[in-house]
């Protein structure tokens, strides 16, 4: 009886771990396990930033997909998007670099388009927009060499 | 002069022989835990009182930890106005450096000062000399089972203690300071990765079998009579606190 009693304890304790273990994985660094559905559609970048594999993939501000790689290719970043499987993305959409405040996460938005075309899956989103690189603004404000808006 | 020389290389020489002792011990500690027969319901029983009666100082020490790194970061993150970075900074802190370092060190307050007191005692009561005469090792009976429990109950304990420890931050930072939930989480587990976690995991792996190490040692090799035996158990608990955070800095210029 007593021994039974110890040999129960362990195993909660073990499975109490394990738990605490699959909990900090699955859901602090959500990490998926089983691939999810979707499919990729590539982008190619001038200048990809801090982008990183695993950055979100927003339309309108909601989560549609995640960074699958960055790779370079003709001296520009080519990134590959894994986009949820119904999430329809049309021929002329935008695929811009933004960044979550000043110094926040760094992430992919895209605008939707018009067309009736859509991209079908290993496509490629032909309208880009490169990360907006703060510290050459700022120079050129400090130099005074940037354009004055048209009032 | 020559003679003070002679004195310096003689307590130089000692010295080193005492760190060999440790070494062989380890060794043999570690050839007696992983070859048959290996004592399982020692182990289990180790695993329940080196791992199962910790619980309780782990999680209370946890939420306190998981808390007051919420109070302490947020006024100063909210300085610099990236308050939203509370999350990280307590889910990355605990998850590589405070829980692993944390628990290891309640873990040797409370368990590791028993293993070296009791070990003491066996020696003190001539019981390891009477395992030895039986031709039983004593390595594999009293520490081995020590080494495998430390070894699996270290990153149990720091896995509990970083999710209790988090859910302490999520208490200050969003009940208290009103942040909001979905930033404290959303926001970290956008910045911890999977390395971070089978980093820590190794970290208290390796404290495990520091801690239990330097226990048995202390105790194994102890002076006799009751003064030994308290003096082993400060010794242990002093050393082992020490080391593992000595240890800490180098373990983790490797790992992470």
């Amino acid at each position: 009886m007593k021994k039974t009693y110890l040999e129960f304890v362990v195993g909660l304790f073990l499975v109490l771990g394990i738990l605490c273990l699959a909990y900090l994985s699955i859901e602090v660094a959500r990490k998926e396990f089983f691939a999810v559905g979707g499919y990729d559609v590539q982008a190619m970048f001038s200048n990809c930033g801090s982008l990183r594999s695993g950055s979100p993939v927003t339309i309108a501000g909601v989560d549609i997909g995640r960074v699958e790689n960055i790779r370079l290719e003709d001296y520009e970043a080519k990134v590959v998007l894994r986009v949820q499987s119904g999430i329809v993305l049309q021929r002329d959409v935008i695929a811009s670099i933004k960044t979550k405040g000043l110094i926040g996460e760094v992430y992919v938005a895209i605008s939707p388009g018009a067309s009736t075309e859509t991209i079908k899956p290993g496509g490629t989103i032909f309208n880009t927009e490169p990360a907006m690189d703060l510290e050459s603004l700022i120079s050129k404000f400090v130099q005074g060499t940037l354009a004055k808006p048209s009032l | 002069m020559y003679r003070w020389f002679s004195m310096l290389g003689a307590w130089f020489i000692a010295r080193l022989g005492r760190l060999g002792k440790t070494g062989v011990f380890f060794a043999h500690s570690l050839l007696c835990s992983v070859t048959p027969p290996i004592k399982f319901e020692r182990v289990v029983r180790q695993i329940w009182f080196v791992g199962w009666k910790s619980m309780l100082v782990i999680c209370l020490t946890a939420v306190f930890t998981g808390m007051v790194l919420a109070l302490q970061g947020y006024p100063t993150l909210r300085r610099v106005g990236s308050e939203a970075f509370l999350g990280p900074l307590v889910a990355l802190s605990l998850i590589r450096e405070l829980g692993p370092v944390l628990s290891a060190l309640m873990v040797t307050g409370r368990a590791g000062s028993s293993i070296a007191a009791e070990i003491g005692v066996m020696r003190t009561n001539e019981q390891i000399d009477a395992l030895e005469l039986m031709g039983l090792n004593p390595l594999r009976y009293l520490v081995a089972p020590n080494l495998i429990a430390c070894l699996v109950a270290l990153p149990v304990l720091a896995s509990v203690f970083n999710v209790i420890a988090i859910f302490g931050g999520y208490l200050v930072g969003v009940r208290l300071l009103g942040m909001h939930a979905s930033t404290y989480f959303g926001e970290m587990s956008n910045y911890v990765e999977m390395s971070d976690i089978v980093g820590g995991i190794y970290k208290s792996m390796s404290f495990g079998v520091l801690i239990a190490w330097v226990c048995c040692y202390k105790g194994y090799y102890c002076r006799f009579g009751a003064q030994g035996v308290s003096a082993a158990t400060t010794q242990a608990v002093v050393n082992t606190s020490a080391l593992i955070l000595v240890w800490d800095y180098f373990i983790t210029s490797l790992v992470f």
